[in-house]
C-alpha cells in the first residue's frame, strides 16, 4: 500500500508541475495576476507531494519491503539502518527521486525569498523551475519507476553494493546534487531574464547569492567525494579524472566563473550576455553529467546500471532544455550588453581573466572527457586518456589564474593606480617566494622548481588573502570594517591557497610502496617502520574480514596501530579492501591489505601523504567563505525589504 | 550574430555525437550465433546432480534457454516473468546457471520457484563461452531445428517477449505451416 | 597592446603544449589478436583486454609480481604485473591492462590492471572483443562441420 502511495504522490506531483510551470509563464506573459500567484502554491505542494513520494520509498527501505523491486535490489535485512536510508539513492531510481526532491526544496526557498521580486520575474523563475521539475518526473516515471513491485517476493534482498555502504557515501550525493540542483536557480533566473528582455544589476543581486550557495555545496559534496575515494576505493589516490567526477567539476568550474562575473554584472552592470552564458553553462554541465552517469555512454566506476532508452529521454530533454536556453540566449543576448568602460589595470581585467581561465580549464576538462566517445563515434580506436594529460592540461590555465587572483582582489573597479598595488603587495608576494622555496627544501628535503611554483603559488594566495581581513581588524576606531563578502571573498582564496599547497606537496613528496610483508616482519617507507605483528579473522554485521595489525613506529617512537581489512561481504560475495588511515594535520600514513602471495606472505600498499588533509580543508574553507559572503548585509537587505513590503501589504487587510 | 549561431551549431554537433554514442550500446550486439546452430552441451543439473541436461533434450522443439546466476541483478528482476511465462505453458523454458554457487542456486530454485524444464550447472563458465555469453541474464529462442533465432540481453520482460520473440515465433511456426 | 600580444603567444604554445600531452597520453586499445600479429606500438603504452585464463595466473611464492594470460578466445597474450591486483580479479574474469610490450614483444609489462567493483560488469571493449571472436569462432565451426 505504502508504495503506492508513493507511486500516486509522485504522479500527482507530475500534475503540480505542470500547473507551476505552465500557469505562472502565460500569467507573466499577459500580465496576469491571478495566473502569476498560482507558482508559490503549487511548488509548495509539489514539495509536499514528492516529500511523501519521498518518505514512502526511505519507508520501504527501513522496513524491508522486497515487493519493492528497487529495495529488493538495493537492500537486505541485515544492513544497518543508516545504509537502508543511505539505499534510498543508492541507485539511479532513487537518486534520480533525491533530485526531484531538492529541486523541489530549492524552488520552494526561492519562492520563499523572493517576495522583493518584481512578480512576474518571480513568477517565471518559477515557472522555469516547474519545466524542469516536469522533466526530471515524467522521466522517472516513464522509465525509472522506484516503486514497482516484485510478486513473490524475495526472501531477502540483493544488499547494497559494499562500496556504498560508507558513511561518506551515505552523504556525499545529498549534498553533491543540492549543489548541482542548485544551479538550476541560476539557470531560472537567466531564463526568466532573456523571457523579460530585461537584466539589471537589481538581477545580479538576486542572482548572487542563489549561485553562492549552489556553489557551496558543490564544493563540499566534490571534497567529500574525493574524500570518500581516497579511503574506500581503497588505493590512496584522491581524484582520478574519471568521467563522474568530471562530470561533477566542470559546473563547478561554470559556477565558479559565473560567481565572479555575478560579482561584475552587479557592481558594474558588464559582462551581461557573458553572465546569462555562464548561468545557462553551469546548469547545462550539470545535465550533461546526468547524462553522462546515467546513459552508460561512458564507463566509469561511479556510472549506474545502464539502459538505453534512459539515456534515450535524458539526451532529447537535454536538447530541449539546453538548446531552447541557447536559442533564446542567440534571441535575446544581442544587445543586452551596455558600454560603460574600463582601463586594463582594474578589477573588471582581472575578472574577466578568471573568466577566460576558468572557461578554458573547464572546457579543456570537456574535451578530455568526451574525447574517447568522439574517437569511438567516429571509429578513429578505442582510447582512454590518461590522468597525467588532465592534470597538465588543467595546471596550465590554472597557474596564472593563482597568480592573477592574488593582485586582482587588491586591484579597484574601473582604474587603479600600479604603484599602490605593487606597495601593497611586495611583502605578501616576497613572503610567498620565501616560503614556497624554503618550505619544500627544508620540511620535504628537496628543491625542485616546479614544486617550488606551486608552493611559491599556494604561500601567494594564502597571504595575500590574510591583507584585507588584518587591514579590517587593525583599523581605526569607528570605520567601517571589512563587508562580509569582501571577508568571504578574502576566505575563499585562502581556501585555494591551501588548497594549491596541498595538491602541491602530495603530488611531489607522496611516497608509495606495494610490499611482500610476513607475519613479525617490519618494512621501513618514508622514515615510518611498519610492523604487521597480527592477522586475525573478525566478523562483521554482513560481511567477514580479514585483520592485520599493522605497528608503526617512527624512530622506535610508537605512532600508531593500524587495523586494514579485506572484507567479504556475505550477499553479494564480493572482495572489498577496507584500508586503513592514520590521519593528521602534516601527513596521512595509509595501509591497505592486499592478497596472500604464498609463504604466509601478504601484499602490502603502504602510503606517506604528506599536507593531504590540506586538499579538503581548502575545499571546506572556500566553501566556508563562500558562506560568509552569502549573508552579506545587502542580500539581508532584501529579506527585510521584503519582510517592509509585506507588512505594507497587510495593512490594508 | 554569427558568434550565437555558433554556439548552437556546436551545441547541435554534440547533441549529434551523444546521439550516435547512444546507439553504440553494447546490449545491441548482434549475436554471431544467429540463425546458426546453437551450441551443443551436456552438463549436470542444478537440482540432481546425478542427472544431466542438455541440447539433446529439446532436440525438435522451439524452447527458451536462459543464461542466468543468483549473483546477477538483471535475473532476480527477470524471474518472476520468467515464472509466469513458465505458467502459461507458451513455450518450455531451459535454464544454464553459468559460473555460480550450487547451493545457491538450488536455494534461489526452492525459495523463489523454478521457472525451468531443467537447468544445467555450468560452474566454469564453458558452456557460456561457447554460447558467446558476456553477461547475465541473457535469454536465446531456439528453433525447432536447433538453430537460434534471437538473442535478448538483460531482463526478460512482457514488452520484449511481445515484441521481439513473438513476431519471430509467428513467422516460424507460420513458415513451417 | 604588448600584453594582448604576449597573452596570444602564451595562448598559442599553451594549445601546442596540450595537444602535444594529448597525444603522448592517449591510450589506444589493442585487440589481443592485433597484438599477436605484431601491430601494437612497440614504444608506447596501450591497453589490452580479455578473460583472465584459468590456472594462468602464476607467481614465485611470496613475491608480489605475478604473472597471468589474456585470452580474447583467439589469441592468448602473457601479461606481467608487478602490484596489488584489484578485489575483484579473478581467473574466468574480464579484465583490462595498461601498460606496453616488453623488449622481444613476447610479455605485455601492465603498469595497472583494473577490474570493475560489479559482477555484471564487463569492458565494453573486451565485450566486444569477445563477441567477435566468438563469431569468428563459429565461422570456423561451420568451415571445418562444411568440409565434413
Amino acid at each position: 500500500m505504502i508504495p503506492e502511495i508513493g507511486h500516486f504522490a509522485l504522479i500527482l506531483a507530475l500534475s503540480l508541475a505542470v500547473c507551476q510551470s505552465v500557469m505562472p509563464l502565460i500569467g507573466a506573459h499577459r500580465n496576469d495576476a491571478a495566473l502569476m500567484s498560482v507558482a508559490g502554491p503549487a511548488a509548495v505542494g509539489q514539495l509536499v507531494f514528492v516529500a511523501v513520494s519521498f518518505a514512502c520509498l526511505a519507508w520501504s527501505f527501513l522496513q524491508s519491503d522486497f515487493t519493492v523491486l528497487y529495495v529488493a535490489n538495493h537492500s537486505h535485512r541485515a544492513l544497518p539502518d543508516v545504509y537502508k536510508i543511505a539505499a534510498v539513492w543508492g541507485a539511479h531510481e532513487g537518486s534520480l527521486l533525491l533530485w526531484i526532491l531538492l529541486l523541489a526544496v530549492w524552488t520552494v526557498a526561492v519562492a520563499r525569498y523572493s517576495s522583493e521580486l518584481p512578480r512576474a520575474m518571480s513568477a517565471r523563475v518559477i515557472g522555469v523551475l516547474g519545466l524542469l521539475s516536469f522533466g526530471f518526473l515524467l522521466f522517472t516515471l516513464l522509465t525509472s519507476n522506484p516503486f514497482e513491485r516484485l510478486i513473490p517476493a524475495p526472501a531477502n534482498g540483493a544488499d547494497l553494493n559494499p562500496l556504498l555502504q560508507d558513511i561518506g557515501l551515505a552523504i556525499h550525493p545529498p549534498i553533491l546534487y543540492t549543489g548541482y540542483v542548485g544551479f538550476s536557480v541560476a539557470f531560472a533566473f537567466a531564463i526568466a531574464a532573456m523571457l523579460t528582455g530585461h537584466l539589471d544589476q537589481a538581477w545580479a543581486r538576486w542572482t548572487r547569492p542563489w549561485t553562492i550557495w549552489a556553489w557551496m555545496f558543490l564544493t563540499v559534496g566534490i571534497a567529500l567525494g574525493s574524500w570518500w575515494a581516497y579511503y574506500e576505493l581503497g588505493w590512496g589516490g584522491w581524484w582520478f579524472w574519471d568521467p563522474v567526477e568530471n562530470a561533477s567539476f566542470m559546473p563547478w568550474l561554470a559556477g565558479t566563473a559565473l560567481i565572479h562575473s555575478l560579482a561584475v554584472t552587479e557592481k558594474r552592470g558588464l559582462f551581461k550576455s557573458w553572465t546569462l552564458l555562464l548561468a545557462i553553462s553551469a546548469f547545462s554541465l550539470s545535465l550533461l553529467g546526468t547524462f553522462l552517469v546515467r546513459s552508460g555512454i561512458l564507463v566509469s566506476v561511479h556510472a549506474f546500471a545502464t539502459d538505453p532508452a534512459r539515456g534515450l529521454f535524458i539526451l532529447i530533454f537535454l536538447g530541449i532544455v539546453i538548446g531552447g536556453a541557447l536559442i533564446l540566449y542567440a534571441w535575446r543576448a544581442p544587445g543586452m550588453d551596455s558600454a560603460a568602460g574600463f582601463r586594463p589595470l582594474s578589477r573588471e581585467t582581472f575578472l574577466l581573466l578568471n573568466n577566460v581561465l576558468l572557461v578554458i580549464a573547464c572546457t579543456v576538462i570537456l574535451y578530455g572527457t568526451l574525447a574517447p566517445l568522439l574517437y569511438d563515434v567516429f571509429e578513429w580506436g578505442k582510447i582512454s586518456i590518461g590522468p597525467p594529460w588532465f592534470e597538465f592540461a588543467f595546471a596550465l590555465p590554472m597557474l596564472p589564474l593563482t597568480l592573477l587572483i592574488g593582485v586582482g582582489m587588491h586591484t579597484a573597479w574601473r582604474s587603479q593606480a600600479f604603484g599602490a598595488l605593487f606597495a601593497q603587495l611586495k611583502i605578501p608576494g616576497t613572503i610567498a617566494i620565501v616560503a614556497g622555496i624554503a618550505v619544500p627544501t627544508v620540511f620535504y628535503g628537496r628543491f625542485g622548481l616546479l614544486v617550488s611554483v606551486g608552493a611559491i603559488a599556494g604561500f601567494w594566495i594564502m597571504t595575500v588573502s590574510l591583507l584585507q581581513p588584518l587591514r579590517s581588524w587593525r583599523r581605526a576606531p569607528g570605520t567601517p570594517g571589512i563587508s562580509r563578502s569582501a571577508l568571504g571573498m578574502s576566505v575563499a582564496h585562502f581556501g585555494v591557497g591551501m588548497f594549491t599547497l596541498g595538491i602541491t606537496i602530495v603530488s611531489a613528496f607522496t611516497v608509495e610502496a606495494d610490499l611482500s610483508v610476513r607475519p613479525g616482519e617490519t618494512v621501513e617507507v618514508a622514515g615510518y617502520s611498519f610492523k604487521l605483528t597480527d592477522l586475525n579473522n573478525v566478523q562483521g554485521p554482513n560481511y567477514q574480514a580479514l585483520e592485520g595489525e599493522i605497528e608503526i613506529r617512527k624512530d622506535g617512537k610508537f605512532v600508531a596501530e593500524l587495523r586494514p581489512q579485506k572484507r567479504t561481504y556475505l550477499v553479494q560475495q564480493s572482495p572489498m579492501t577496507e584500508a586503513a588511515i592514520d590521519a593528521g594535520w602534516n601527513r596521512d600514513l595509509f595501509v591497505a591489505l592486499g592478497d596472500p602471495l604464498g609463504n604466509d606472505a601478504w601484499s602490502m600498499r603502504l602510503q606517506y601523504k604528506p599536507l593531504i588533509r590540506f586538499i579538503w580543508l581548502g575545499a571546506l574553507i572556500m566553501a566556508f567563505g563562500g558562506l560568509i559572503a552569502a549573508s552579506d548585509r545587502r542580500y539581508r537587505l532584501q529579506a527585510t525589504a521584503r519582510e517592509g513590503t509585506a507588512a505594507l501589504r497587510e495593512e490594508p487587510a | 550574430m554569427a558568434r550565437y549561431i555558433a554556439l548552437i551549431v556546436a551545441f547541435v554537433i554534440m547533441i549529434g555525437i551523444f546521439a550516435a554514442g547512444l546507439d553504440r550500446d553494447p546490449t545491441k550486439l548482434p549475436s554471431p550465433l544467429i540463425d546458426k546452430p546453437a551450441p551443443e552441451y551436456e552438463l549436470p543439473r542444478v537440482m540432481d546432480p546425478l542427472l544431466t541436461t542438455g541440447s539433446t533434450d529439446y532436440a525438435g522443439q522451439m524452447v527458451l534457454v536462459n543464461i542466468w546466476a543468483t549473483w546477477c541483478a538483471g535475473c532476480r528482476t527477470e524471474h518472476e516473468y520468467l515464472l509466469e511465462l513458465a505458467g502459461r505453458n507458451e513455450i518450455p523454458i531451459y535454464g544454464i546457471n553459468w559460473r555460480d554457487d550450487r547451493d545457491a542456486a538450488l536455494s534461489w530454485l526452492q525459495q523463489l520457484g523454478d521457472p525451468y524444464v531443467a537447468s544445467a550447472y555450468d560452474e566454469d563458465g564453458r558452456v557460456g563461452i561457447d554460447w558467446g555469453v558476456y553477461g547475465a541474464p541473457e535469454t536465446f529462442l531456439i528453433g525447432a531445428g536447433g538453430n537460434v533465432m534471437y538473442k535478448h540481453v538483460g531482463p526478460m520482460n512482457e514488452a520484449t517477449w511481445q515484441g521481439e520473440f513473438m513476431p519471430r515465433i509467428a513467422a516460424q511456426t507460420g513458415a513451417t505451416r | 597592446m604588448l600584453a594582448v600580444g604576449l597573452a596570444a603567444a602564451g595562448l598559442v604554445i599553451a594549445s601546442i603544449l596540450t595537444l602535444q600531452a594529448f597525444k603522448e597520453n592517449l591510450m589506444f586499445y589493442i585487440e589481443i589478436s592485433e597484438v599477436a600479429k605484431g601491430n601494437a606500438p612497440k614504444d608506447r603504452n596501450f591497453r589490452v583486454g580479455g578473460l583472465v585464463v584459468e590456472g594462468s595466473v602464476t607467481r614465485v611464492p611470496g613475491e608480489l609480481e605475478v604473472e597471468f594470460t589474456l585470452t580474447d578466445l583467439n589469441e592468448q597474450l602473457v601479461v606481467y604485473y608487478d602490484g596489488i591486483l584489484p578485489d575483484l580479479f579473478r581467473e574466468g574474469q574480464g579484465i583490462i591492462a595498461h601498460g606496453r610490450l616488453d623488449d622481444d614483444g613476447s610479455r605485455f609489462i601492465a603498469d595497472q590492471v583494473l577490474a570493475k567493483h560489479d559482477e555484471n560488469y564487463m569492458p565494453p571493449e573486451v565485450a566486444e572483443t569477445l563477441a567477435k571472436h566468438a563469431a569468428a569462432q563459429e565461422a570456423a565451426l561451420d568451415a571445418e562441420t562444411g568440409q565434413q
